[in-house]
């Protein structure tokens, strides 16, 4: 790309928002689509807009998250100068990890000073969109911007902590504000910034100089008058993932067909390559309005559904509104109706399960019911 | 010491397939698409890392571009190594002599310096052409320790098809006493696979003498193996039982694709302990519409299914629209068939279009055969395409 940039993603930022899911793993890990995870998204982002270094921040639980990414070949990025780059948890002073985002970039300083790109990219895991990293990165050297926040217009928001933004018609922000009480839609930053990066550096540095703490309270929402910061409007489809509900809701969006032409027409959201059979749809199998992934064997009922990989699904069982993770056995005579499975779940013969959309019955990994 | 492969295996992929016709026009019949998301080679070359071998040379002469491409560095089967992994041996230019490859024996004594490089004890000689699961390891054993100087894998076929291959005669030991290339009247029913293992330096003497010899047609089938035979060399059988499937014709590829399907598969690709490797299609999984019916299928990522399908096997990103019907049917990558059209019992090759209410073929009982639409070709609106078939080119009708 013209504009030399490197990506930074945060892989544990927002775990506590889905902790049903995040248990053993990084928000970035967390099943998505039928075949993807989280950090797939911003991943393949990066990678599209031509980005060949990116650094992962990672907390803890971080080993479904190595075993994800393995050498990032299925990402392109298997690569001599930069690819993946796993970042964990680094501490001098003190023992304890990060507790902040501040504290995590300070720990990441090494890594910034070494690169050369030009600016950085710093992205978390929670949303599921295909943004062009590359005009976020073109805007902001047209802006000749100190700090670019990507936004979408929304009045949905689950977290706790959350950030909105008021840019002027040049797109400069005129205010930061943090956890705001919301009176219909306003512009939810994203999770998605481009900084200069020696920018980013000295930032870091003066901040930690003066013991701030929070990127957010302490620098951005206090910042607008000195740094120029710009807002990006995203208008494509966003879905943030900050509950299980919403992680229920959005993953059922990917049945509409207008959600997966934009996600997925371009055939470039990357994800590992686990090698699985195609999927089989034995004498009997009814499926309809479903997502299915490769390798599973369906003998039985499958309605508005998301079957992972490998998913079993046994004679005369009925699998109604649900997302089936990777490897779940569903034996016969099963009804499902709003379940969320986690990976390797167990299933037995006549076994009843319902949730509802607002509250899905969720199977933790592993678990026999 | 210098350093070695007990075992390089050379895979003869240069193979034009011209009975699979309009499939094989424009690529290498080791690169025909099988099984929704397969190509012939990923299954010798899945067995070739399933059994420890690790250095493959893969001899191309016919339309080698798409295989070429397809196998690239060998990552998708862990084939990408430092030392060995899997290399495409074209036909090349020589300072004293340049050819094609004449006769398979020829393209393996072509690429002696290629074998030579990893100073290996056997090589194992493999072909491009089978649909089959099979530890090479176990055969290279049996090698070991009948202490033969070649030995030829074989498999039983039944009488009436024995003449159509290499027939080999044997002492209850296993040793071969003749070796018969399709003899009209068969003395026994165990048939040459195709696959052998020579002790290393016994290959490369005969493969010398062979090229020195300008009677021989450079076949290993024909020249080599009798010429061993007749000089008194130790060569043994190795007798292969499961499935071992040829997909030479369009009848045999529809088959074998059909004996993947049901809830017990003839031939079972999802076998944990010996996984298919092969390059992945870039596909979220396959949708299933509201008023789809998909029945005793096989089906692949990025698929988007409206209307019926029944007894088929759909490759990647596979359209079918609503009202239209698949039945007995292989549809291969990127077809699309629009709405209200059908399609029975065909083969349909890669990105091919069938616009609205067209039909292509005729049912199975109707005796005609299979329909055969070549790739990238569009088939228009409610023309009728006639079961047995084979088009490479648009087609609007008469």
């Amino acid at each position: 790309m013209a504009y030399s940039t490197v990506g930074v993603i945060f892989s544990n930022v927002h775990d506590e928002n889905i902790p049903e899911l995040s248990r053993h793993r990084t928000m970035a890990s967390i099943p998505f689509g039928g075949r993807y995870r989280l950090i797939d998204f911003p991943l393949s982002n990066m990678v599209n807009s031509g980005i060949t270094t990116v650094g992962i921040v990672t907390k803890n639980n971080y080993q479904s998250l190595i075993d994800h990414l393995g050498s990032g070949k299925d990402w392109d990025l298997a690569r001599k100068d930069g690819g993946i780059i796993l970042l964990p948890p680094y501490s001098d002073e003190t023992d304890a990890p990060y507790t902040s985002r501040l504290e995590a970039l300070k720990g990441i300083t090494g890594f910034l000073n070494h690169r050369k790109e030009d600016y950085v990219v710093i992205s978390d895991c929670d949303g599921v969109a295909r943004i062009d990293i590359a005009d976020i990165v073109r805007s902001h050297v047209a802006n000749q911007a100190d700090i670019t926040m990507a936004y979408t217009v929304t009045d949905e928001v689950e977290s706790s902590y959350y950030i909105t933004l008021d840019p002027d018609e040049t797109g400069r922000v005129q205010g930061v504000q943090i956890n705001p009480k919301l009176n219909g839609k306003a512009n939810m930053y994203i999770n998605v910034m481009v900084l200069n990066r020696e920018f980013l550096i000295d930032l870091i540095g003066n901040a930690v100089t003066r013991g701030l703490t929070s990127f957010g309270k302490d620098i951005l929402s206090k910042s607008t008058d000195t740094l120029r910061i710009f807002g990006y409007k995203f208008d494509g489809y966003y879905a943030g993932i900050d509950s299980l509900q919403n992680y229920f809701r959005h993953s059922m969006e990917l049945l509409k067909k207008d959600v997966r032409t934009e996600l997925f027409a371009n055939r470039d959201i990357y994800t590992k390559v686990r090698d699985s059979a195609p999927s089989k749809y034995i004498d009997g199998a009814k499926v309809k309005d479903s997502l299915i992934s490769d390798g599973c064997t369906i003998e039985g009922t499958v309605e508005n559904s998301i079957l992972f990989r490998g998913v079993k699904v046994g004679k005369g069982s009925v699998v109604k509104n649900s997302i089936i993770m990777q490897d779940t056995v569903i034996e016969n005579a099963v009804e499902l109706n709003c379940v969320v499975t986690d990976k390797n779940v167990v299933i037995r013969d006549r076994r009843h399960l319902s949730g509802c959309e607002e509250l899905p019955y969720f199977v933790s990994k592993g678990r026999m019911i | 010491m210098q350093r070695k492969k007990e075992c390089v295996a050379m895979l003869l992929a240069g193979g034009q397939g011209s009975r699979l016709y309009a499939l094989t026009n424009k690529i290498a019949k080791p690169a025909v698409a099988f099984g929704a998301k397969y190509r012939i080679i990923d299954f010798p070359l899945s067995n070739c890392i399933n059994s420890g071998i690790d250095t493959v040379g893969v001899l191309t002469q016919y339309e080698p571009l798409e295989l070429n491409e397809y196998i690239g560095n060998g990552q998708p089967w862990d084939l990408d190594r430092a030392f060995g992994g899997v290399h495409i041996l074209s036909p090349y230019q020589a300072k004293v002599k340049s050819s094609w490859y004449e006769g398979t024996a020829n393209a393996i004594y072509q690429n002696m310096h290629f074998m030579k490089k990893y100073n290996p004890d056997y090589v194992l000689i493999l072909s491009g052409d089978h649909i089959y699961k099979m530890d090479y390891a176990k055969m290279l054993k049996a090698h070991i320790e009948t202490g033969a100087d070649c030995t030829i894998a074989a498999i039983e076929v039944p009488l009436k098809e024995a003449s159509r291959f290499g027939i080999l005669n044997t002492n209850p030991d296993g040793s071969i006493y003749q070796f018969e290339e399709k003899p009209k009247q068969p003395k026994s029913t165990l048939a040459s696979m195709g696959i052998y293992i020579f002790t290393a330096q016994k290959l490369f003497d005969y493969l010398e003498a062979d090229e020195q010899n300008p009677d021989s047609s450079k076949d290993f089938g024909k020249d080599v193996l009798p010429a061993m035979l007749n000089a008194g060399e130790k060569m043994f059988s190795y007798r292969f039982e499961g499935y071992w499937k040829d997909v030479g014709t369009i009848s045999s590829l529809w088959e074998a694709n059909m004996e993947l399907l049901g809830e017990e598969p003839v031939f079972d690709v999802a076998d944990p302990d010996w996984k298919i490797h092969s390059r992945n299609p870039l596909a979220p999984p396959e949708y299933i519409g509201d008023n789809a019916e998909v029945g005793n299928s096989m089906v692949a990522l990025g698929c988007e299914i409206e209307g019926v399908v029944e007894h088929s096997v759909l490759a990647s990103n596979v359209v079918v629209e609503e009202g239209a019907e698949v039945r007995d049917s292989v549809i291969m990558a990127g077809t699309v068939i629009k709405k209200g059209a059908k399609v029975l019992y065909s083969i349909i090759d890669e990105n091919v279009t069938v616009e609205e209410g067209a039909v292509i073929g005729d049912p199975q009982e109707a005796g005609k055969g299979i329909a055969v639409l070549g790739r990238q070709i569009t088939i228009g609106k409610n023309v009728k395409v006639d079961g047995g078939k084979i088009l490479d080119q648009d087609y609007k009708g008469e």
